[in-house]
């Protein structure tokens, strides 16, 4: 039975579990006062039924699964020849791949002998068993539980209450997946990170000026000993991340300000969607859009004047970024200048300041907080971006601040390093996993400070 | 009289009040107003700009790959190639090769043949076994049958090889060239509408690229994701807005929702590619494994859209609900839920389209390879519109070019009908109170 079906089958079994405890609570009702006698009403009985004829065997099935492979694969690995156990882990790794390609049927790399091939029946038969077990074993609990609940139900029974209780705890569980997201993106960053950290001190990684993650796969290859200083493409990223800014700041903010200052009901009505769509637009849009006209523009115009621009230049990358964060920018203040109270501007009108004095003078110093959280929350945007900056900027890290070369930035590195084929113990895969714990904490810290101010400035004149 | 003239006679009178400052300083504060104002606009306009430049690009360089050039070969399937008991394994290539030496008996040399052959696609080899095996009786006639032309002929046709440039910096040569006049003159060629690009997975061969393996396998991850994060959202937000007491505990999950909202996407990957590769061995490029590392970005927006929602339901109504002896969670079930239901929906799909135009953690999790099958499953290797974008954006041939910006296109088509929906929905249910 396959995971799917099973799954199905539960779910049909719940439902007729459902139909059973609502009968059988119309059954136990007392017959004179019908369901009055019963403490909750009938759906109740039914829901409760339903529930734990469910839950229990979903909970076996997702902890079988969960564990299924692992433990196949070592009943297997168990079972080979002594001179394929002994082999070290990464041959043995290479051996378990190649069992597990025969199961699925897939290619193998390398012959077949008869003894993986053995290894792969087995594996099969193990497999078949297994979910053989957990259909009959999750089966009959859901049968079993709903049974027992079945008998259970009397009119006393507080049928509401917990199936309350259980749909509350269905909520509470929900609502902290997000700390377990949190907690497991630092565990699994900070881990390889820590393992990268081993190899590499972390001084060599945070102040280093030389960025060139080749190791060499052989001892004794020529060259590429991997250099691992991150300082080059720190500065690859803020500087990306500043000519973005300078592009999406002044034009985001001035179209905040003109859009709830100054424009009549009908241009805004207009323009905001049409800026919204700018905001939903995918960045491998972007990406392509930089890559594919900004760029050679950018190197074509900069040949005019006799510049000498690198086709993947900081420039393209970041002017086309700026433009992606435009409408970020551009939302965030509108709300921002929208919560400056009128009174504040009727005021500065009433003194006889211009539309414009009122604006730069109090509307905006009033709306700065938000403002600068708002900004602060584009900067954040503008360091994670990853795709525009993987399509249109470079990949060797060059140590310089002019816009017109090309650089490279963290989420670039670490798509490079990660995309394709990796082993888990060599620094350079280890070292996108440092570059994403260091991504992690800055975008981390931005983020809290610009929530921080943006919340604490929205208390201030609610 | 004019101003001027009065301002002066009016300045020699008396002496100066405060109301001539201002109007001395007025014209240019009114010029600075108007600069202002100009700037805003502009600032504006500026953005549309860059928003129409991008689509007219985007298009301009998109359209025409949902047309394709198709070349008429008059095929003689010759029963000498084409054996009963072999049909299936039979020399097609060959036959194509023999039929363009039979049109043009003048070309010698292998350099020329070979050239020759280049004309058509590698599908024409594909589609006359195709035609011999679903009706083998055609073996022994001749029989005209349009193949789709190679990338190169199809670029020349649309005119992104330019013939003015010297052969030697061209894709084509010009013989090359001499033999297509030849073919067009002769009504040989024909530009038809593209289905292999809806219909098929992608290739290594431009013409027969399709998207139909990205769509199916960014459809299947959706699905996922769509699956698990709206009731995970759905049931954070309404515990954490009707019954979570106000405390530490609530606040810490708040401060994290609100932090996972504004995580960059490619740490999600990160995540996905430590955990769910790694630690659970889950399947390399699985549309289930994109669809949880999907999950885990989109149900804080989704969490965050449906508090909003549950907040503009008015308390009068749970406290009616409640005054009539409901219970708490009847309360929510049977009357706040339903009335926040739109605004959730709304910020579901909006959450979605987010989460169809996302690569990043996708490309951390492995969905990137090279694949041509059409995936029939959660567990089977497959990429996305957005990954398929990224890859043909790397691919050299010219013609990728024009595939890729059709790619973003049927992208854009999907998140704009996405979009359409959550407005309509939103003017269509949304109450105001």
């Amino acid at each position: 039975m396959t995971p799917l079906t099973l799954l199905i089958t539960l779910l049909v079994l719940s439902s007729a579990a459902f139909y059973l405890g609502r009968r059988r609570a119309f059954a136990v009702a007392d017959p004179q006062k019908g369901i009055q006698s019963l403490h909750s009403r009938p759906s109740y009985y039914g829901l409760l039924t339903a529930l734990w004829c469910g839950l229990p065997s979903l909970l076996l099935f997702g902890v079988w699964l969960t564990f299924e492979n692992t433990i196949i694969t070592n009943l297997v690995v168990a079972d080979l020849p002594e001179q394929v156990r002994t082999l070290s882990p990464d041959r043995l790794s290479l051996v378990v791949n190649d069992i597990q390609n025969l199961v699925s049927g897939n290619i193998v790399s390398g012959e077949i002998n008869p003894s993986m091939q053995a290894a792969a029946d087995r594996y099969r038969n193990i497999q078949a068993t297994s979910s053989a077990a957990l259909a009959v074993v999750a089966l009959s609990l859901a049968i079993v539980v709903a049974l027992a609940v079945r008998r259970r139900i009397r009119p006393t029974l507080r049928a509401r209450n917990q199936v309350e209780l259980v749909i509350k705890i269905i909520l509470v569980l929900c609502s902290t997946i997000a700390i377990f997201t949190t907690i497991g993106i630092v565990l699994s960053v900070l881990y390889e990170a820590i393992r990268f950290f081993q190899i590499i001190p972390i001084t060599d990684f945070l102040f280093g000026l030389e960025w060139s993650p080749q190791m060499a796969i052989r001892a004794d290859q020529v060259g590429s000993s991997g250099a691992f200083g991150a300082i080059p493409v720190f500065l690859g990223t803020a500087l990306i991340s500043a000519i973005a800014m300078v592009v999406a700041v002044p034009i985001g903010l001035m179209s905040a300000i003109y859009l709830s200052e100054y424009a009549n009901k009908k241009f805004r009505a207009v323009a905001k969607p049409l800026m919204e769509i700018l905001a939903g637009i995918p960045t491998v849009v972007y990406g392509f859009f930089a890559a594919l006209t900004v760029a050679p523009f950018i190197r074509n115009t900069g040949g005019v004047f006799g510049l000498d621009v690198s086709s993947e230049s900081a420039l393209a990358a970041g002017l086309v970024m700026g433009i992606m964060i435009i409408p970020f920018v551009s939302s965030l203040s509108d709300d921002v200048i929208n919560a400056v109270p009128q009174a504040l501007r009727d005021g500065a009108l009433g003194l006889g300041a211009t539309h414009s004095e009122t604006i730069t003078q109090i509307v905006v110093p009033a709306a700065l907080p938000g403002i600068v959280g708002g900004v602060l929350l584009a900067v954040s945007r503008a360091i994670g971006e990853t795709m525009i900056v993987v399509m249109a900027a470079g990949l060797a890290a060059n140590l310089t601040a002019n816009p017109l070369q090309a650089v490279t930035t963290v989420t670039v590195q670490i798509v490079t390093l990660l995309v394709g084929d990796q082993e888990f113990d060599s620094p350079k895969t280890l070292a996108a996993f440092a570059l994403g714990l260091l991504l992690f904490i800055v975008t981390l810290i931005l983020n809290v400070i610009a929530l921080y101010v943006v919340r604490k400035y929205r208390e201030q004149y609610e | 009289m004019n101003r001027v003239a009065v301002n002066e006679t009016i300045s020699v009178m008396k002496p100066k009040r405060a109301i001539e400052t201002v109007s001395k300083g007025l014209r240019k504060r009114y010029r600075a107003e108007r600069r202002f104002r100009m700037l805003g606009l502009a600032a504006v306009i500026a953005s549309l700009l860059f928003l129409t430049i991008m689509f007219i690009s985007i298009f301009g360089n998109g359209y025409t790959a949902f047309f394709q050039t198709y070349v008429k070969l008059n095929v003689y399937f010759d029963p000498e190639t084409l054996r009963e008991d072999t049909l299936a394994r039979a020399d097609y290539p060959g036959l194509v090769k023999k039929t363009m030496r039979a049109m043009f008996p003048e070309v010698q040399g292998r350099r020329d043949k070979r050239n020759l052959y280049k004309l058509v696609s590698s599908e024409a080899a594909f589609q006359l076994r195709a035609m011999v095996l679903r009706n083998p009786d055609i073996i022994g006639q001749e029989i005209p049958v349009w193949v789709p032309a190679d990338d190169d002929i199809d670029m020349l046709m649309k005119g992104h090889i330019r013939r003015d440039v010297p052969e030697s910096e061209r894709r084509l040569n010009d013989k090359q060239l001499a033999w297509l006049d030849r073919l067009s003159a002769d009504d040989r060629i024909q530009t038809r509408f593209n289905w292999t690009f809806i219909r098929s997975g992608d290739s290594r061969e431009p013409e027969l690229a399709g998207i139909l393996g990205a769509a199916v396998g960014s459809f299947l991850t959706l699905l996922v994701t769509l699956l698990l994060s709206f009731p995970i959202g759905v049931a954070a937000a309404v515990y954490l807005e009707e019954l979570a007491p106000k405390n530490r505990w609530t606040d810490l999950i708040e401060v994290n929702i609100n932090n996972l909202a504004a995580v960059p996407s490619i740490v999600f990957g990160l995540l996905g590619l430590a955990v769910f590769l790694n630690f659970f061995g889950l399947p390399r490029s699985a549309p289930l494994v994109g669809g949880l590392v999907l999950t885990l970005m989109t149900f804080p927006t989704i969490i965050i859209a449906s508090r909003a929602a549950l907040q503009s339901v008015p308390p009068s109504i749970r406290e009616a609900a409640l005054g009539i002896g409901a219970s708490k969670m009847q309360m929510i079930v049977h009357h706040v839920l339903p009335l926040a239901l739109p605004g959730i929906l709304t910020g579901t799909i909006i959450g979605m389209a987010r989460a169809l135009g996302e690569t990043a953690p996708l490309l951390m999790i492995g969905m990137v390879a090279f694949i041509v099958d059409v995936p029939q499953g959660f567990n089977d290797p497959s990429t996305a519109l957005p990954v398929q974008i990224f890859l043909w954006a790397d691919s050299p041939e010219r013609a990728f070019v024009e595939k890729t910006s059709a790619a973003i296109i049927v992208l854009l088509g999907f998140l704009i009908t996405m979009n359409a929906a959550a407005v309509m929905l939103r003017k269509k249910y949304e109450r105001r109170w």
